[in-house]
């Protein structure tokens, strides 16, 4: 398509409506409309010039506003409906099996249903994230098929614009009144205390303030964009990490994905508030709720292995720092931060026997299964041992006479055992559970008796890394940058001038609050003695016109 | 007296000084046109005297709570609802000076007041700190986000006059239904207000203990008559209300009959009102819209959307992120609270381009200011007490 070329001179790119210079209208529809359009100053979008290859299609797509509109609602409508039931990752359920039937046991059909169609992990489903990636898009072409001939037009427009483009603004006044170059002058000095940015061409006057709101919208979007960006990084190796630990009271253990770095849990402390020691207002709240928590907290040492050291291997560690973790208060180092999540307490950690005989309880000696490690052959004095043959560590009960263990936690040892002693040297077997003893192969005439427990706190940790945070953050700072700037300032224009006809016109354009730039040029009106304006959009209805009459 | 009743008390003169000032700019309105500027001007000014000082006294209620507790009293529903009123008279304060329109202040401080009584039903006394909230972002994310909030409602309210003034009553119409269900619904809260008031001065109290959806035993209290029960209830107060129908472990019946009761007590208040006023409720109160400027309405509810968007994406979105982060240790968990505040987001995004590239104005611009409004009621009370997540802290 041709360039445009204006009354005035100026070369218009094809597809302008109004000159980016003088603002004559451009072509016959923009020149049949009473009031112009100056969202875009009449500037040639892409857009809205080029319709023929498949790449003018898939641009005038995306740039619409109301596709981007529509984008956002099916956004919104997807994010809600992921409200209805929790998402599967705040379900207490892992393999897809336990999962379906969580949702069936507690929410009967309706969780059946919301589980097959994938509503309960909408947000990473990939329709969802398709959404998302389409309004990323959405925001890149919408914004540059607007900023950049917003831009060229804002920046090339004259202080003189021809009367065919001062009528058609929106506020707009025309008389013979006998403006002088003295009320001009008056009308200057009035506009630049009302911090406007004044130009002067002859007899025409352009006074603008807040240009800079008009870029608002690009500069929030390029944060949106950036933002988008910097949550697709992490789906790249490197950029993200989420582990979670168990770590025991007294454990030392190798911190998932990092550099060789190891957490040692000094204690693990829980506390409540209690009524004596808090502050007395708390009383009646502690009265009704019973238990509140107070704090999560992990006192915990930091080192560093050596380069290569793996997992497991917690020789030549070099201490690094003692924190405490609490809620609200991660460790950091190296990038990561591992934070206190949960916590399980009193876990059973050591187990302490004796090895008796039945009849007269007297003891052969004493012996104590860590739990965490339980040692294949416990030596006692006299000839007498203790074999542990096998160790249940969360036994459930037998299936076909063979034991069961649920999970590795010891959260309810078994332990299948053979007792030496001089008087059977191919030794007694014995199956121990808590309080309760089989002998699977026969009377014995030992037993192990139990004798005591020792307990440790297990602190839940999340060992996080995410070096796309800057990146965010920079997104977030730019978008409230942008929506700031576009929402608290606006760009007014005031347009001046003398015509050789001797008829003096006013005109006025705002980006938003017509109250405000009415305002300001009622006070130019008032010194210079102007001609009276009329806002043209007010007089198109009628409604508004019988709220003029009316105070407020 | 000692800090926490000084902030009580100071709480209750707030409330009783914007119930009075709501009459007082009900008589602003009333004298508002060109002959009776002088009474105009009285009564303005009046009005919102009355208001501002109940505000400090709002203020102050905040200031001693936080004294007391040692902490922002942003912590539970009743204090963050309580804050929440306080910040819409605050954000009301703010556009009058800058519009002066006595008639958003007749719908702006009942708003407000409703929202504080609507808190009060909750439990009120100071409660000490979860681990979770032990951070200076409770205090930054949650009353910038109420900040926020607080401005956006009050474009509801402008737009809400808009409609008021410019809906037709008197021909059926779909506009007509609506802003009568809006009415219906503030009627609604009103209902549950006084079903929770005659109920706790009728002292009612019922124990039941009830089967929980991970089959185990549980005790609940009731404080209004159980018209349903939890699964497997059993009474243990002697004379209890037996339950009319027990409800699935997935419902919590306790909520439901809490619904319920109010449903039937705003019904029973709408019906009566409109016994007694043989009109629609929005009948009675158009008169009292006639005199505002509807060009001012509409621009004061786009201009509080734009003062309010970038304080609630602040404090609803990016502070939540940085604290979400340090807590968490996630910025964004997909919680439902979160979920529904970047729904509010998006939803006045949508708002704004509408309004700046479609040139929706007037009345589509003002529904979609009330529908806001109900979005953020909604995540305010149903996210907190209906769908269960991190932020069910009351």
């Amino acid at each position: 398509m041709d360039k445009i070329v204006c009354a005035c001179g100026n070369v218009n790119p094809a597809g302008t409506e109004l000159c980016e210079s003088c603002g004559r209208p451009l072509n016959k529809e923009t020149n049949d409309k009473k009031i112009v359009d100056m969202r875009y100053e009449g500037s040639a979008r892409r857009s809205q010039t080029y319709n023929k290859t498949i790449i003018d299609k898939v641009w005038n797509f995306f740039s619409s506003v109301k596709v981007g509109m529509w984008i956002i609602v099916a956004i919104l409508v997807a994010a809600a409906i992921g409200t209805i039931l929790p998402q599967v990752f705040y379900v207490p359920a892992t393999t897809e099996t336990d999962i379906a039937a969580y949702y069936e046991r507690i929410y009967g059909w309706f969780g059946t249903m919301y589980y097959k169609l994938g509503l309960s992990d909408l947000y990473s489903s990939w329709w969802f994230q398709g959404l998302v990636g389409m309004l990323g898009i959405s925001l890149v072409i919408a914004s540059l098929d607007r900023v950049i001939p917003l831009y060229k037009s804002l920046k090339k427009q004259q202080t003189k614009r021809h009367i065919s483009f001062l009528k058609r603004q929106r506020i707009i006044g025309m008389d013979q009144a006998n403006v002088t170059e003295e009320s001009l002058l008056k009308a200057e000095q009035k506009l630049k205390e009302l911090k406007y940015n004044v130009k002067r061409d002859g007899n025409a006057i352009l006074a603008e303030r807040g240009r800079f709101s008009r870029w608002g919208p690009y500069v929030n979007h390029l944060g949106l964009i950036l933002f988008l960006f910097g949550v697709m990084l992490r789906a790249l190796p490197g950029f993200y990490v989420d582990e979670t630990m168990w770590l025991r009271e007294g454990e030392t253990l190798y911190v998932p994905e990092t550099d060789g770095y190891f957490l040692e849990s000094k204690e693990f402390i829980y506390e409540t508030y209690s009524k004596e020691e808090s502050k007395e207002v708390y009383g009646e709240a502690i009265d009704r709720v019973g238990t509140i928590a107070k704090n999560y907290q992990t006192d915990v040492a930091l080192y560093k292995g050596p380069e290569g050291s793996i997992a497991g291997h917690t020789e030549d560690l070099s201490f690094v720092k003692e924190v405490s973790i609490q809620v609200n208060k991660p460790i950091k180092f190296d990038n990561f931060s591992v934070f206190q999540m949960d916590f399980r307490l009193d876990e059973l950690a050591t187990m302490t026997f004796q090895l008796q005989d039945k009849a007269t309880q007297q003891s052969f000696g004493e012996f104590t299964i860590d739990l965490a490690d339980p040692q294949p052959v416990y030596e006692l004095k006299k000839g007498y041992k203790v074999e542990v043959m096998d160790y249940y560590a969360d036994f459930t009960g037998f299936e076909e006479g063979v034991p069961q263990s649920q999970s590795p936690l010891p959260n309810n040892p078994a332990f299948l055992i053979k007792m030496y002693s001089p008087e059977f040297p191919k030794g007694e077997t014995s199956f121990v559970m808590i309080k309760e003893t089989v002998e699977p192969l026969g009377e014995n005439k030992h037993k192990i008796a139990f004798q005591s427990v020792e307990t440790r706190d297990v602190s839940g940790l999340t060992v996080r890394k995410d070096l796309t945070l800057p990146l965010l953050a920079l997104g977030g700072l730019i978008f409230m940058i942008g929506v700031a700037q576009g929402a608290y300032w606006n760009h007014r224009r005031i347009w001046i001038q003398l015509l050789e006809d001797g008829q003096t016109v006013v005109a006025a354009h705002t980006n938003k609050n017509w109250l405000s730039v009415k305002r300001d040029l009622d006070k130019v009106t008032e010194v210079a003695h102007l001609p009276k304006y009329l806002d043209q959009q007010d007089i198109d209805s009628l409604e508004e016109k019988v709220d003029k009459e009316e105070g407020v | 007296m000692d800090m926490a009743s000084l902030s009580s008390t100071l709480l209750f003169v707030a409330f009783v000084a914007y119930l009075i000032a709501t009459f007082l700019f009900g008589g602003a309105v009333k004298s508002s046109n060109s002959k009776t500027t002088k009474s105009f001007e009285r009564w303005g000014k009046l009005a919102i005297t009355v208001t501002i000082l109940g505000f400090i006294a709002n203020l102050g209620y905040f200031i001693t709570r936080w004294i007391a507790a040692g902490h922002a009293p942003v912590s539970n529903l009743f204090e963050f609802t309580t804050a929440f009123g306080m910040m819409v008279v605050g954000a009301f304060i703010l556009i009058y000076f800058i519009y002066k329109t006595p008639a958003l202040g007749l719908f702006a401080l009942p708003i407000g007041i409703i929202i504080i009584a609507y808190a009060s039903m909750f439990p009120t006394e100071i409660t000490p700190l979860i681990p979770a909230l032990k951070s200076y972002w409770l205090t930054i994310h949650v009353i910038t986000a109420a900040m926020g909030e607080a401005i956006l409602a009050i474009s509801a309210v402008a737009g809400f006059i808009y409609l008021l003034k410019n809906i037709d009553l008197t021909k059926k119409s779909k506009e007509r239904f609506w802003i009568e269900a809006v009415m219906f619904v503030l009627v609604l809260v009103i209902g549950f207000i006084v079903a929770t008031v005659s109920f706790s001065l009728a002292d009612y109290k019922a124990e039941y203990s009830y089967i929980s959806k991970d089959e185990t035993q549980h005790n609940i209290e009731y404080t209004m008559p159980a018209l349903f029960g939890m699964n497997e209830s059993v009474a243990l107060t002697k004379g209890a209300f037996e339950p009319l129908v027990e409800m699935p472990p997935i419902v919590n019946a306790k909520k439901l009959t809490t619904v319920i009761w109010t449903i039937l007590f705003g019904t029973v208040i709408y019906i009566l009102l409109r016994l007694i006023l043989r009109k629609r409720i929005a009948s009675v109160l158009q008169p009292l819209t006639k005199k505002s400027n509807s060009q001012l309405m509409d621009e004061i509810g786009y201009r509080a959307v734009l003062i309010g968007f970038p304080v609630f994406t602040l404090g609803a979105l990016i502070f939540a992120m940085i604290w979400a982060h340090e807590a968490w240790s996630r910025f964004w968990g997909w919680d439902p609270k979160e979920v529904w505040a970047l729904i509010t987001f998006l939803f006045y995004a949508v708002f704004l381009h509408l309004r700046l590239s479609k040139g929706w104005d007037g009345k589509r611009s003002a529904w979609i200011a009330l529908i806001g409004f109900i979005i953020i009621m909604f995540n305010l009370i149903a996210v907190n007490l209906i769908i269960a997540g991190l932020h069910s802290y009351a």
